[in-house]
C-alpha cells in the first residue's frame, strides 16, 4: 500500500510541474507580445503604431483591410502627410491626407485642414459642427508604412465574434494539450 | 502526438510561408531605396479669375493653373500609386507658414506620369486673414509614393516667384 501512495504522489507532482510549465510558457507568450506592442509604442511615439483602415476614404491607395504603421514626432505636420486623427465625440480614428496647413508665427501652433483622397469634399463634414481645423492634439500619428490586406484578420474578428472565441478556443486547447 | 503530428506539420509550414512573405515583402519595400527619382514640373498661373475679400475677412482667390510634370521615374515594380498635388505656399505676418492645396490627382500607372493639364484651383485658395493683395508666393509640387508594400515615399519641386496682383478684381 505505502509503494503505491509514494508513486501516486510523484505523479501528481509530475502533473502539477507538468500544468505550471504550460502556464508559464502561456504566460510567457502574452507578456512578449505585450512587450512588443509597448515597445514599438516607445519607438513610434503613438498611442497606436498600427492601425487597420476601415473606410473607403483613401481608395484606391488604401482599402478596407490594409494596416498603415505610424509615427509621431515632433516634426512639424506639412501638406500631404497622411494622418490617423480623432474627432470629439468619435471614437473611430480616421486616416485622411493633410491638404491645408497654417502655422502661427509666435506659438508655432497648426490649424489643419484634412481631406481623404477618394471624398469629393474636405474633412469639415467629419469635423464637430462649428470646427474648422483640426490642432496637433488631434492627430495621433502620421502613415508611414503600409501593408496590405493584413488587417482583415482584426475586421473578421470584430465583425464575426464567433471566429474570434472559436480562434482563442482553438489556440488555448493546443496549448493545455502540447506536450513539449 | 510527436515531432512529427499534423499541428506540428501545419505550423511548421504556415510559420515558414509567413517567414518569406514577409521576407518578400521587406526586399519589394528596400528595393525602392535604389531608385533615382529625376522628377521635372513646371506649373503657369495662366489666369486670376477673381480676387476678392470674403465678408469674414478672409482673402480668397480663384485662379487657373497650367500645370505640367513627369514624374515617370517615380514608378518601381513596388508603387501602387503616385498622389501628386500643387500647393500655394507663402508667409504672412500671422502665420509662419501657409499650405494651401490648389490641386491633386492620382497617378495609376507609370504610362499616366507625365502629363499637362489646364486646370482652376480644385480646392479653395482661401487665406487665414487678409493677406494675399501683392503677396508672393511659391508653387510647390508634391509628390507621395504609395507602395504595394512597405514604406512610403515623399517629396517636392518648388517653384518661386509667383505674385497676386494688388487690387481685388
Amino acid at each position: 500500500m505505502g509503494w503505491i501512495g509514494e508513486n501516486l504522489g510523484s505523479i501528481r507532482s509530475l502533473q502539477t510541474r507538468q500544468s505550471l510549465t504550460q502556464a508559464v510558457n502561456l504566460g510567457l507568450v502574452v507578456t512578449s507580445a505585450l512587450i512588443l506592442w509597448k515597445g514599438l509604442m516607445c519607438v513610434t511615439g503613438t498611442e497606436s503604431p498600427v492601425v487597420v483602415v476601415l473606410s473607403e476614404s483613401m481608395e484606391p491607395g488604401f482599402q478596407r483591410g490594409d494596416i498603415l504603421f505610424l509615427h509621431m514626432n515632433q516634426d512639424p505636420i506639412r501638406a500631404g502627410e497622411i494622418v490617423v486623427f480623432n474627432v470629439d465625440g468619435k471614437d473611430i480614428p480616421i486616416v485622411h491626407r493633410v491638404i491645408e496647413v497654417h502655422e502661427r508665427q509666435d506659438t508655432r501652433e497648426v490649424d489643419v485642414l484634412t481631406k481623404g483622397d477618394n471624398n469629393l469634399k474636405d474633412d469639415r463634414l467629419l469635423y464637430p459642427y462649428g470646427q474648422l481645423w483640426l490642432q496637433k492634439h488631434h492627430i495621433m500619428g502620421r502613415a508611414v508604412g503600409f501593408l496590405p490586406y493584413v488587417g482583415w484578420v482584426t475586421i473578421i474578428m470584430n465583425e464575426k465574434p464567433v471566429i474570434k472565441y472559436l480562434i482563442i478556443g482553438a489556440l488555448g486547447l493546443m496549448v493545455m494539450t502540447s506536450k513539449e | 502526438m510527436g515531432m512529427h503530428s499534423f499541428g506540428n506539420r501545419a505550423n511548421a509550414f504556415v510559420t515558414f510561408a509567413v517567414t518569406i512573405l514577409a521576407v518578400m515583402c521587406s526586399l519589394a519595400s528596400l528595393s525602392d531605396n535604389f531608385n533615382v527619382h529625376t522628377p521635372t514640373a513646371d506649373v503657369k498661373v495662366f489666369n486670376i479669375n477673381w480676387f476678392q475679400k470674403q465678408p469674414n475677412g478672409n482673402d480668397e482667390v480663384s485662379l487657373t493653373l497650367n500645370i505640367s510634370a513627369d514624374l515617370s521615374s517615380m514608378f518601381t515594380w513596388n508603387t501602387k500609386q503616385v498622389f501628386v498635388f500643387v500647393a500655394a505656399e507663402y508667409e504672412t505676418p500671422q502665420n509662419a507658414l501657409n499650405q494651401v492645396s490648389l490641386w491633386d490627382g492620382i497617378i495609376p500607372s507609370k504610362e499616366h506620369a507625365k502629363f499637362w493639364i489646364h486646370t482652376t484651383n480644385k480646392y479653395r485658395f482661401i487665406d487665414q486673414g487678409s493677406n494675399l493683395r501683392g503677396k508672393d508666393f511659391n508653387l510647390t509640387l508634391h509628390w507621395h509614393i504609395m507602395p504595394q508594400t512597405g514604406k512610403m515615399f515623399a517629396d517636392k519641386i518648388v517653384m518661386t516667384g509667383y505674385r497676386l496682383p494688388e487690387e481685388y478684381r
